[in-house]
């Protein structure tokens, strides 16, 4: 059962602050991620502590590095159901976590953070892995 | 670990993923919750037993598309208990 949305509204309002883009309907994410071109990180929220004191404050820390996905989407696992049931059949092949970071590229998953690459970590250490994974899968070819 | 807090008060490996090797053919996948004098509590488990194929690749596959989650609380007795390991330390 969702939590009450004044309680989430925070936790919301720290991915739109660092450029996420809120999914918060099974139509948004079929646009979205319908047709996916280009590079893309696709944040699965929580209420969890390890989404507050880890995953959102690490991807905070990793968009400021030079190469960083074109677009940051975000849906909210255990508060908008049926958008992130919808967003984890783009990503099928690995189980749900959350918080967890999906990120591809034309459509394709090139990268995945499940939450036990999250947890027990220090933010700076889950950006740090994030970074490499955008210089490897984001970086444009010169 | 890295020193990082994770749940201040509990155990350090409470809320991680861990995989937990027993002396037996069984391992298991799950989140460590705590230990007592009962065990080890692990929450959302996977299990591998020799059925499911090589050990190794099984958890090599978890580690990176993620647990499939068959109990929602196992107990293993403390002596059954050969090795603990984040799964975020096992490499993809």
């Amino acid at each position: 059962m969702p939590y009450n949305p004044a309680l989430v509204a925070p936790m919301r309002e720290e991915m739109v602050r660092m450029g996420a883009r809120e999914l918060t309907t099974v139509a948004e994410v079929d646009a979205t991620l319908g047709d996916q071109r280009g590079t893309m990180l696709v944040f699965v929220n929580s209420v969890c502590g390890c989404a507050a004191g880890n995953a959102r404050p690490a991807l905070r820390l990793a968009l400021e590095h030079a190469v960083k996905p074109q677009q940051v989407v975000t849906v909210f696992a255990g508060q908008d159901l049926e958008a992130t049931a919808r967003a984890r059949q783009y990503f099928a092949e690995y189980q749900p976590s959350s918080p967890s970071m999906a990120l591809l590229r034309d459509g394709e998953v090139v990268h995945f953070v499940h939450r036990h690459m999250i947890e027990g970590r220090s933010p700076q250490l889950v950006a740090n892995e994030l970074v490499k994974a955008f210089d490897k899968h984001f970086a444009v070819a010169v | 670990m890295n020193g990082h807090v994770f749940h201040p008060g509990h155990h350090e490996l409470h809320g991680v993923t861990v995989v937990l090797e027993t002396g037996g053919p069984v391992t298991y996948l799950g989140r460590f919750d705590s230990q007592d004098d009962r065990g080890v509590h692990l929450l959302n488990v996977a299990i591998h037993d020799p059925s499911k194929g090589s050990r190794d690749e099984y958890i090599r596959r978890s580690a990176k598309f993620g647990i499939q989650v068959e109990r929602q609380q196992v107990t293993v007795p403390a002596a059954d208990v050969v090795r603990i390991t984040p799964l975020g330390e096992i490499e993809t």
